[in-house]
C-alpha cells in the first residue's frame, strides 16, 4: 500500500499534523513513513536538553525550522539547582548552525544562555524570527543588542522572567532604522531604562506590533505616547504604573487606552497608584488576561477594577468571544475580592494567586481556601489553579474537587510546610485524594501541607492521566513512592524535596523510570549504593548524583544523597558536568570500587 | 506499565512466606524510638505486627522467589544489621521474575552520619519519619494482601478502616492510629532524638535542636516555591509602598554569594537578617564544606564540628573576609555601615582570600562618608 501512495501525498497529508505526538505516532508506522516524516518535520520539541544530543537530533530530522528546548529541571526556579549546573545552549546553536541555516525559532527555557550564543545565532540564521527565551540566564544586554542589529527579519523577542546582566538600555537602540517586522517584544524581565525615543520610533515603525510588554523602569507618563503609536495592540504590559504629577497624565491614559480596541491581555503594573487604574477600563472591551502578580493594590481597587469595569460585563455577555481567560493577582484581592470574580468573570479559566509577604510571621491579608472555593463554585470553566495560601482544610479540597472536576492543573502551596486542615488538624490526604479522584482529566499536580502515606495510595489509584507531580515534605515511608511511581500511568515528571522516600521504591521501579521524563529527588533517603546500583543496571538512563559536600565516595554508601536527578536519554552521560555532579553508570561504578 | 508488585492474595503461592515488617533486629538503634526498618515489598502474611518477629521463620520458606539474590536494603543510619537477610523480596509473583530488575548489592555496612547533611543545609528532613510504627503498620496492611489501590472495594470501606480491621487486636497499634485520626500531632512520628525532630508547621525552618540553624524564620531552600525575580519584585514594591511602614520590609532579596575557590555560587536572602552575624553564620554554614576540604580535614567523622571551628577562625583570622559590591560598582569590606545601608547597596557578596582584600576598607570608610 505503502508503494502506491506518492510520497509527496503523505507529506502533504502530515504537513496538517502539528502535534508532536502524532508525529512521533506517524514516524512508527513504517520505514518509509518514518523517512518521509523526519524529512518534512519542521518544528522539534526536546523536553530535556540532555536526553538527546544535538548531532542525534540534526541526524534524523535535517529540515528543521523551529526548536524548543527545556534544559534545568523545574526546582531550579527555586534556587534548588546550584549555578554552574549546565544546559548550555551553545553546543545547540553551534551545531544548527551548521545544519539548519534557515532555522527561523529558536525557544528555550531554563538553559544558560550566553552573549556569544545569542551573536553567533544572530549572524548566522538569516531568516531568523522567535526567539522566545523564558527563566533563562547567562547573557547581557549586550546578546540582546547583537540581535536587534542583526536579526533583520525579526518577528519576536520575547524574554519572559530570565536573569539578564543589564548593562544599559542601548541595546534597543540598535534596531536598524529600515527595521520594521517586529511583532512582539517582552522586556519585562529587563531592569534599565531604554531610550524612550528610540522605543516610540520602533512602536511606530513595526505596524505589525501586537504584543509589547515593557519594562518597570518605562514610566506612566511614556505610555500614552507608545499607545497612541500602536492602537493594533492586542497584549500589553505596563512599567511602573504610578506618577506623582496627576492630572494630565490621567487623561492623557484615558485617551490613549481608549484608543486601543482590540487589547486582550494586560501586565506590568508595577508600584501600581490605584488612582491611575481607572484610565484602564477604557481599554478593557475584550480582555481575557489579567497579569497584576506585580501589583500591590489592596483588594478594594482591585474589586473596583473588576466590578466596575465596563469590559468585564461584557465579557459576561459575550461569552463566545473569549479564548482564554487568565487572572494572576497577588494575595492581596483577598477572600472578597475573589467573590467578585465568578460574577464578573464566568468564563474564568486559570487562575494564580501569588503572596505578598510569604515569609511573614502573620497573615498579611485576608486570604484564605475560602477564595479558592468560591471561585471554583462560581467560574464553571476553572481548569488551571495556582494558590498560595495559608490554611487549607480537608473540606474545602474535597467542596473544590467535587465543584470542578474539569481541572487539569491544580498547584496549592500552603506556605507553612507540612501544615495540617486547620479545621480538624488532620493530614490533608482526604482533601487531594478528593481532587484526583474527582478531576479524572488532571495533568499536574503540586500538593503542600501535612499529608501522609495515603495520599500517594490514592494518587496511584486514581490519578492516570497525571503527568507532572510535585511533592515537598510529604509521605512516610517508601510505600509513598512506591504507590506513585507503580500506579500513575501517564507520569512524566516528578519532583520532590524532602521527603522520606529512600532506595525500595525507586529500585523497584526502575523500569517505570525509563518511560518518564524525568525524577528529580533532593533532600531525601536515597543511598549513594542505590544510585550506583540504578546507574549500573539502567544504562538508558542518566543517574545524576549532586552533592555538595563533595564526592559520595568520601562517604559510606548508605549515606543518602543529597540531591539526585534521573533522566532518561540516548544521548549518554553528560560530557559537560559541574563538579559536584556525578553520573552513576557501569564505569563510574568500576572506577570508584 | 509495570504491574502491581504485590499481588499477595497468594495463598497458591503455598506458604509464600511473607515477612512481616520488622524484626527488631532490624531495628536502629535509636533509644527506643520506633524506627524500623519497612519490609513493604516483602510479602509477608506473617500478620503479625508484633515487630519481636518471626523474620527468621518465614526466611526459611521463601522458595520460589530467588529472595536472597534480590535483596533491598534500606540503607539506614547506624544499622548494622545481621539479620537483615530477612528481606525484602522486590516482586512478589512468579510471573513477575523477568520485571524483577536486578540482584541487588547488599549495602554496606556503616554509621552514615545524616548528621552532617542535616548541618550543612539545615533544612534535612529527620530520617524518623520514613521508619517509625506508622509505616510499620502500612506494611502489615500491605502483608494482608490489601494494596489500597488494589482493594477491589471488598471488605475494605476506606483505607483507615482497613488498617483498622487488620489490627483489631493490637492496642499499641491502635492506640498509634489513634493519636492520628485524633488529629493530633502524632508525636512518635516526630521523635527521634538524634534526628531534627520535625513537629508539624514550619520547623523544617530551623528549629532543629541539633543544629545551629538561624532562627524560625530561616528559609528552607526552596521553600515556598516562589522564583526569585517575583520575590525581589515584591521587596522592591514594598519599599516604595507607603502601607508597608512600620513592617520590616515583607519582600526577599536575594544576591549572589560566590567563594574564592568554590565551585558554585550561591543565593542568600538578605532580608532574612537582621545583622552582619546573622548573616556571617549562615555564610559559614553554607560555604564550610569548601573550607573544610581547604583544611584536609576530610577523614574525620566530626568533621563538622571541627569544620565549624576551622572556618570561624578561618574568616575571623583573615584568611577569608567578607566583601560586597555595592551598587557603583565598587567592592567593600562588609561590616562598615549600618546593616540599613549595606542591604540596600549591596548587590553581590564575595567571600575573599585576606590578602586579596587588602586596601578595601579605607575606601569604605571614606565611601560612606561621602555618601551621607
Amino acid at each position: 500500500m505503502a508503494y502506491s501512495f506518492p510520497e509527496e501525498v503523505l507529506e502533504y497529508v502530515f504537513a496538517f499534523l502539528s502535534s508532536h505526538k502524532d508525529r512521533n505516532a506517524v514516524s512508527l508506522v513504517c520505514k518509509s513513513w518514518y523517512e518521509i516524516e523526519r524529512w518534512c518535520r519542521r518544528r522539534i520539541f526536546i523536553g530535556n536538553c540532555y536526553a538527546v544530543s544535538p548531532q542525534i537530533v540534526i541526524r534524523r530530522f535535517p529540515e528543521v525550522r523551529a526548536v524548543k528546548i527545556k534544559g534545568k529541571p523545574h526546582f531550579a526556579d527555586f534556587n534548588l539547582v546550584p549555578e554552574g549546573w549546565g544546559a548550555y545552549v551553545y553546543p545547540w546553536i553551534s551545531a544548527m548552525v551548521r545544519s539548519y541555516p534557515w532555522l527561523e525559532e529558536i525557544k528555550l527555557k531554563r538553559m544558560v544562555v550566553t552573549d556569544e550564543s545569542l551573536e553567533l545565532l544572530s549572524k548566522s540564521f538569516k531568516n531568523f524570527k522567535v526567539l522566545v527565551l523564558s527563566s533563562c540566564e547567562g547573557f547581557t544586554t549586550d546578546g540582546l543588542a547583537s540581535i536587534a542589529a542583526n536579526c533583520r527579519n525579526l518577528r519576536e523577542l520575547d524574554l519572559r522572567e530570565c536573569e539578564v546582566e543589564d548593562l544599559s538600555g542601548h541595546w534597543l537602540s540598535h534596531f536598524p532604522d529600515n527595521f520594521t517586522s517586529l511583532v512582539s517584544l517582552n522586556m519585562s524581565c529587563l531592569g534599565s531604562e531604554v531610550s524612550f525615543s528610540a522605543l516610540e520610533r520602533l512602536v511606530s515603525r513595526c505596524p505589525n506590533l501586537r504584543t509589547l510588554r515593557l519594562n518597570r523602569a518605562v514610566p506612566v507618563e511614556k505610555l500614552p505616547n507608545l499607545l497612541r503609536r500602536a492602537p493594533q495592540l492586542v497584549e500589553f504590559g505596563t512599567g511602573a504604573y504610578s506618577a506623582e504629577n496627576q492630572t494630565d497624565i490621567f487623561s492623557n491614559l484615558v485617551e490613549a487606552f481608549s484608543g486601543c480596541k482590540h487589547l486582550k491581555s494586560l501586565s506590568g503594573f508595577w508600584d501600581v497608584d490605584p488612582a491611575y487604574l481607572p484610565a484602564m477600563y477604557y481599554a478593557c472591551t475584550g480582555i481575557t488576561s489579567l497579569n497584576l502578580s506585580n501589583a500591590t493594590v489592596q483588594s478594594p481597587d482591585l474589586v473596583e477594577l473588576i466590578i466596575q469595569c465596563p469590559n468585564l460585563k461584557c465579557l459576561w455577555r459575550e461569552r463566545e468571544l473569549i479564548e482564554d481567560m487568565t487572572t494572576q493577582v497577588l494575595d492581596y484581592i483577598e477572600d472578597a475580592g475573589l467573590k467578585a470574580l465568578p460574577s464578573y468573570c464566568k468564563d474564568l479559566q486559570e487562575l494564580r494567586v501569588f503572596p505578598s509577604d510569604p515569609y511573614g510571621a502573620e497573615p498579611n491579608v485576608s486570604l484564605t481556601e475560602q477564595g479558592l472555593v468560591t471561585v471554583s463554585a462560581g467560574c464553571p470553566k476553572l481548569q488551571s489553579v495556582l494558590y498560595f495560601c495559608r490554611q487549607m482544610s480537608n473540606a474545602a479540597l474535597i467542596t473544590i474537587a467535587r465543584n470542578r472536576p474539569n481541572l487539569i492543573r491544580f498547584r496549592l502551596c500552603i506556605i507553612d510546610p507540612q501544615a495540617p486542615d486547620y479545621l480538624t488538624l488532620e493530614p490533608l490526604d482526604t482533601g487531594f485524594g478528593a481532587i484526583v479522584e474527582h478531576c479524572k482529566e488532571l495533568l499536574r499536580l503540586s500538593m503542600s501541607g501535612l499529608l501522609t502515606d495515603r495520599v500517594f495510595e490514592y494518587i496511584g489509584t486514581h490519578a492516570k492521566k497525571l503527568e507532572m507531580l510535585s511533592i515537598a515534605f510529604a509521605g512516610d515511608s517508601d510505600l509513598g513512592l512506591h504507590n506513585v511511581l507503580s500506579g500513575c500511568e501517564s507520569l512524566r515528571k516528578l519532583e520532590i524535596m524532602d521527603c522520606p522516600f529512600g532506595d525500595k521504591a525507586l529500585l523497584a521501579n526502575a523500569a517505570k523510570l525509563e518511560t518518564m521524563r524525568s525524577l528529580w529527588m533532593s533532600s531525601c533517603s536515597v543511598s549513594y549504593g542505590a544510585c550506583k546500583l540504578l546507574g549500573q543496571k539502567m544504562p538508558k538512563l542518566n543517574v545524576e548524583v549532586m552533592d555538595e559536600r563533595g564526592h559520595p565516595d568520601s562517604r559510606p554508601e548508605t549515606c543518602p544523597v543529597e540531591k539526585l536527578y534521573i533522566y532518561r536519554t540516548v544521548a549518554g552521560p553528560r560530557v559537560d558536568k559541574p563538579n559536584f555532579v556525578w553520573t552513576m553508570d557501569e564505569d563510574a561504578v568500576l572506577r570508584l570500587s | 506499565m509495570s504491574p502491581p508488585l504485590l499481588d499477595v492474595e497468594g495463598g497458591g503461592r503455598g506458604n509464600a512466606p511473607l515477612m512481616s515488617s520488622s524484626a527488631s533486629g532490624d531495628c536502629i538503634s535509636q533509644s527506643g524510638s520506633g524506627l524500623k526498618e519497612c519490609n513493604f515489598l516483602g510479602l509477608s502474611d506473617c500478620s503479625s505486627v508484633d515487630s519481636s518477629a518471626v523474620s527468621n521463620v518465614c526466611e526459611k520458606n521463601k522458595n520460589n522467589l530467588n529472595f536472597k539474590a534480590t535483596e533491598l536494603r534500606l540503607g539506614l543510619p547506624g544499622s548494622r544489621s545481621p539479620e537483615r537477610d530477612s528481606d525484602f523480596s522486590l516482586l512478589s509473583s512468579g510471573k513477575l521474575d523477568e520485571k524483577q530488575l536486578f540482584p541487588l548489592l547488599p549495602s554496606k555496612d556503616g554509621i552514615c552520619s545524616l548528621m552532617q547533611k542535616s548541618i550543612v543545609s539545615g533544612n534535612k528532613r529527620g530520617f524518623s519519619d520514613t521508619m517509625d510504627g506508622f509505616s510499620e503498620i502500612k506494611s502489615s496492611v500491605f502483608t494482608e494482601g490489601k494494596w489500597m489501590f488494589n482493594a477491589n472495594g471488598s471488605d475494605s470501606g476506606t483505607p483507615q478502616s482497613v488498617v483498622e480491621a487488620k489490627l483489631a487486636g493490637n492496642a499499641g497499634i491502635n492506640v498509634i492510629l489513634a493519636n492520628n485520626s485524633s488529629g493530633a500531632q502524632p508525636s512518635m512520628k516526630k521523635e527521634v532524638p538524634t534526628r531534627a525532630p520535625k513537629e508539624g508547621q514550619n520547623k523544617m525552618n530551623g528549629s532543629n535542636n541539633n543544629s545551629s540553624a538561624p532562627a524560625a524564620k530561616a528559609q528552607v531552600v526552596g521553600w515556598p516555591p516562589i522564583r526569585s525575580f517575583r520575590k525581589n519584585t515584591l521587596a522592591t514594591t514594598s519599599k516604595n509602598n507607603e502601607e508597608v511602614d512600620g513592617k520590616p520590609g515583607p519582600g526577599a532579596l536575594f544576591i549572589k554569594v560566590s567563594m574564592d575557590g568554590a565551585p558554585y555560587l550561591r543565593k542568600v536572602d538578605l532580608r532574612m537578617y537582621s545583622t552582619y552575624q546573622e548573616l556571617s553564620s549562615a555564610l559559614e554554614k553554607m560555604f564550610m564544606c569548601f573550607t573544610i576540604r581547604k583544611c584536609g580535614s576530610q577523614e574525620t567523622p566530626d568533621r563538622e564540628m571541627l569544620g565549624e571551628n576551622k572556618f570561624k577562625d578561618l574568616l575571623h583570622g583573615s584568611d577569608y573576609v567578607l566583601t560586597f559590591e555595592d551598587k557603583d560598582g565598587d567592592w567593600m569590606l562588609v561590616g562598615d555601615v549600618p546593616w540599613g545601608m549595606f542591604i540596600e547597596s549591596c548587590k553581590r557578596l564575595k567571600i575573599m582570600k585576606g590578602s586579596d582584600a587588602i586596601g578595601l576598607a579605607p575606601r569604605t570608610m571614606e565611601k560612606s562618608k561621602n555618601q551621607n
